[in-house]
């Protein structure tokens, strides 16, 4: 892993420090010459030095397209970002199994899409058995007992199927973002849970295509997890956190 | 080629037709090329000898030998005399001789030593300059086949920093990304110099210089790269204009796999003198042979002064002449990446179908030939939306027509040379059409009479109409009328003229005498 530079630097586009970057828009104007000076001036207002129209084109009556290029005179500095990130280095399918072993009986979870979201894509990825890019679902792992409720299910009865089974953890996936509904639900979910006196006995993850650790967090959970994750990002996880550490002796 | 691909119906009495009259018109050249030398094919030998190094100020040391030779109205008989003269004179070694020859005050350009001394003296030297080619060549096959091998077509990009550096950078990162194929343009206009700049260089307009020190840099960060990613990736470089020779020889012996090299390239598209040009590019090619580079024929650029539906057969006509060439150079089939184009205009209704025709064409007339297989530049925008469109139906001609070496086209084009993101998504979307459509070449046939095969066999005509010109007026005359590329050139004008020599009747070349052997 290359370690991130904890000094300002700019776009790169083919040399270091040249600040390169291309951008693409509509403007409401006919293609002519002041056209072309405008699409080059709105560059520069963004920003850009030496900004170069690669393209102009009628994209519509009245509109042309453009595309340019230019020097961006922007800076950002990567090591004075501070961002969550989940930091549990994903296991092997049998370093995560010999752990539960360890722990001596089965992590039981139950996962599902809440509110009217009704896509169960993603939580079909890390639960069922077939998982996603060869990664196969925690359904497929001998130390998880998973319960995948799927689509449209309400928070009550998330809890009720969770206390039922004795859950040590809950997953929520939300893939709709409209009008931010998939915070609403998931911070519904967690009061909920704090009001039933649940909150500080199960573990709850939330996860979706807009989701990262940080909002995780925010919404109160343990962790959040975003696009690409796979379901042994997760089997790691909650194996990190619950189970005794593993020891690499060949007669453990 | 692969049993079961479509094919075109391809006439092979008119193939083999072709052949014998690029043949007739390579053996005309070739009995000019024997009876001379030039100053670019003398630094060569040098430097195979062992010769390296700049003066004070900064002029290498092979070009102030062979143009004090130039100079004494001597080249004629070759460096090598001249060579074997100083080690008998006591020089303790071949660059000791060199810098004589280059500073010394007392050398005798009345000369010396018969051919048969001079080849005596340097026997061992010619044997180790062999053996070093021998050597790189050695261990390049040898680190290659520890690393699986790449399916065809070889995805090829190109780096131009002017920056070594930042050309090594962007080398690695283009092989994470997927190429297998990674060329270094050369800063602009190098191929008009007449000698060849010495160490790493970090300045250069539109590309990097070609220098060996920039050879060596490239070649460890490619090999590093190969090792890391577990494919490995063919380093090139361009073997052309007036120091062709000298660069070839660099490339043997740093390893490089593939050189851009052409026997008329520079004749048409820099303006290099004709007489020029056929010498260099056949002690070139000797070196080539030696080392088991695979060549990349320009053939590409003649779509680009030229209209690509009209002169499609001056390709062929181009390809058959550039076989016949290498052939006398001792090259063999699988080292020659004959190049073609994707360069129709892109609004001809049904000009995807005459690209598929050509290329199915070229595949089946060469099978066993690495051909390379070039992307839009002409048509091409600053709409880099509708670019990127344009290559993937290029990706799709090369992947149905199994091409072998593709050189990716980038949807910057038009706009400036590719930057890092430009070629990350260019391999991205290669390798989508690459592997989405693997065997559609298989499972297709083109109709009988349909636009594909007709297209095919009007080119192929066209191609043998054009080659029983060439030979009949013989390739000085046929490149003075503008036969390819649409443009004229004669055969005592362009660039470098003045050293072009007539070898005397005891012109000894005991390197290129081995490399012929």
């Amino acid at each position: 892993m290359i370690e991130l530079p904890n000094h300002p630097i700019k776009a790169y586009g083919d040399r270091e420090g040249d600040g390169m970057v291309q951008m693409s828009f509509v403007l409401r104007v006919t293609p002519c010459a002041r056209a072309r000076e405008a699409a080059k001036q709105f560059a520069e207002a963004h920003g850009l030095a030496d900004p170069l129209v690669t393209t102009m084109e009628e994209a519509a009556e009245g509109f042309s397209y453009f595309v340019v290029y230019g020097h961006s005179k922007h800076t950002v500095n990567p090591g004075q970002i501070e961002v969550p990130e989940v930091t549990t280095v994903t296991m092997t399918r049998d370093v995560i199994e010999k752990r539960i072993k360890k722990l001596g009986r089965k992590i039981v979870l139950v996962g599902a899409c809440t509110g009217s979201d009704a896509h169960t894509v993603g939580i079909d990825a890390i639960i069922n058995y077939k998982g996603i890019s060869g990664d196969k679902g925690l359904e497929s792992y001998k130390g998880f007992e998973a319960y995948n409720l799927g689509a449209q299910v309400e928070n009550e009865f998330l809890i009720e199927r969770a206390r039922a089974v004795g859950a040590d953890a809950i997953l929520v996936s939300q893939v709709i973002t409209q009008r931010n509904c998939h915070k609403e639900n998931g911070e519904a979910l967690i009061e909920m849970l704090k009001a039933q006196g649940l909150r500080d006995k199960v573990i709850c993850l939330f996860g979706g295509p807009r989701v990262d650790h940080a909002l995780g967090l925010e919404l109160g959970f343990e962790a959040g997890f975003g696009p690409g994750t796979k379901p042994s990002d997760v089997a790691s996880y909650l194996v990190d956190r619950m189970c005794p550490a593993y020891d690499e002796s060949p007669d453990a | 080629m692969a049993k079961g691909m479509a094919t075109v119906p391809l006439d092979k009495a008119k193939v083999d037709r072709c052949r014998e009259l690029a043949a007739a018109v390579a053996s005309d050249v070739q009995s000019f090329i024997d009876e001379h030398t030039t100053v670019g094919v003398e630094r060569t030998i040098l430097r195979a000898l062992g010769v390296d190094g700049v003066d004070g100020e900064g002029v290498s040391v092979v070009n102030r030998v062979i143009d004090r030779l130039q100079t004494a109205r001597v080249l004629g008989r070759g460096v090598c005399t001249f060579v074997a003269s100083e080690l008998k004179g006591g020089a303790e070694s071949i660059q000791d001789a060199a810098e004589r020859l280059a500073f010394g005050d007392d050398v005798d350009f009345a000369a010396p030593l018969s051919p048969e001394e001079s080849r005596r003296i340097l026997a061992p030297h010619v044997t180790a300059a062999l053996a070093r080619i021998d050597e790189a060549r050695g261990h390049r096959e040898a680190f290659k086949a520890t690393l699986p091998r790449s399916p065809e077509p070889h995805r090829y990009v190109i780096v131009a920093t002017g920056n070594i550096h930042d050309d090594a950078l962007q080398s690695k990162a283009a092989a994470k990304a997927g190429a297998d194929v990674v060329a270094v343009i050369r800063a602009t206009a190098q191929s008009l110099l007449d000698f060849v700049p010495h160490g790493a260089t970090t300045e250069g307009f539109g590309g990097t210089f070609a220098t060996q020190e920039n050879f060596r840099i490239i070649r460890a960060a490619t090999n590093e790269a190969s090792a890391r990613y577990g494919h490995y990736v063919q380093q090139t470089n361009y073997s052309s204009g007036l120091c062709m020779a000298e660069i070839a020889w660099m490339a043997a012996v740093e390893g490089l796999d593939m050189l851009l090299n052409d026997a008329m390239y520079g004749i048409l598209f820099r303006d290099i003198n004709m007489c020029r040009t056929f010498v260099d590019q056949y002690v070139s090619r000797r070196f080539i042979a030696r080392a088991g580079i695979v060549i990349n024929t320009g053939e590409d650029n003649y779509l680009t002064t030229a209209d690509a539906v009209e002169k499609a057969h001056t390709v062929l006509a181009s390809q058959f002449v550039n076989e016949a060439f290498a052939l006398r150079a001792g090259l063999k089939n699988e080292q020659m990446g004959l190049g073609h184009a994707y360069e129709i205009d892109p609004s001809i209704e049904n000009s995807f179908l005459l690209e598929i025709a050509q290329a199915q064409l070229v595949r089946q007339i060469f099978p066993t030939h690495p051909i390379k297989w070039m992307p839009p530049t002409k048509f091409k925008t600053g709409d880099i939306f509708q670019a990127h469109v344009h290559d993937a139906m290029f990706s799709l001609v090369g992947i149905v027509t199994k091409q072998s070496i593709q050189l990716l086209g980038m949807f910057s084009e038009a706009v400036h040379n590719p930057m890092l993101a430009d070629r990350y998504l260019s391999l991205k979307a290669t390798t989508y059409v690459h592997n989405t459509c693997k065997n559609l070449g298989d499972e297709i046939e083109f109709r009988t009479g349909g636009i594909v095969s007709a297209r095919a066999e009007l080119v192929l005509d066209e191609a043998l109409t054009m080659l029983e010109g060439v030979a009949r007026d013989g390739i000085w005359e046929a490149i003075g009328r503008g036969a390819f590329g649409d443009i004229k050139r004669t055969r005592t004008g362009g660039k470098g003229y003045a050293g072009v020599v007539r070898r005397s009747d005891n012109y000894v070349n005991p390197v290129l005498e081995a490399l012929e052997a």
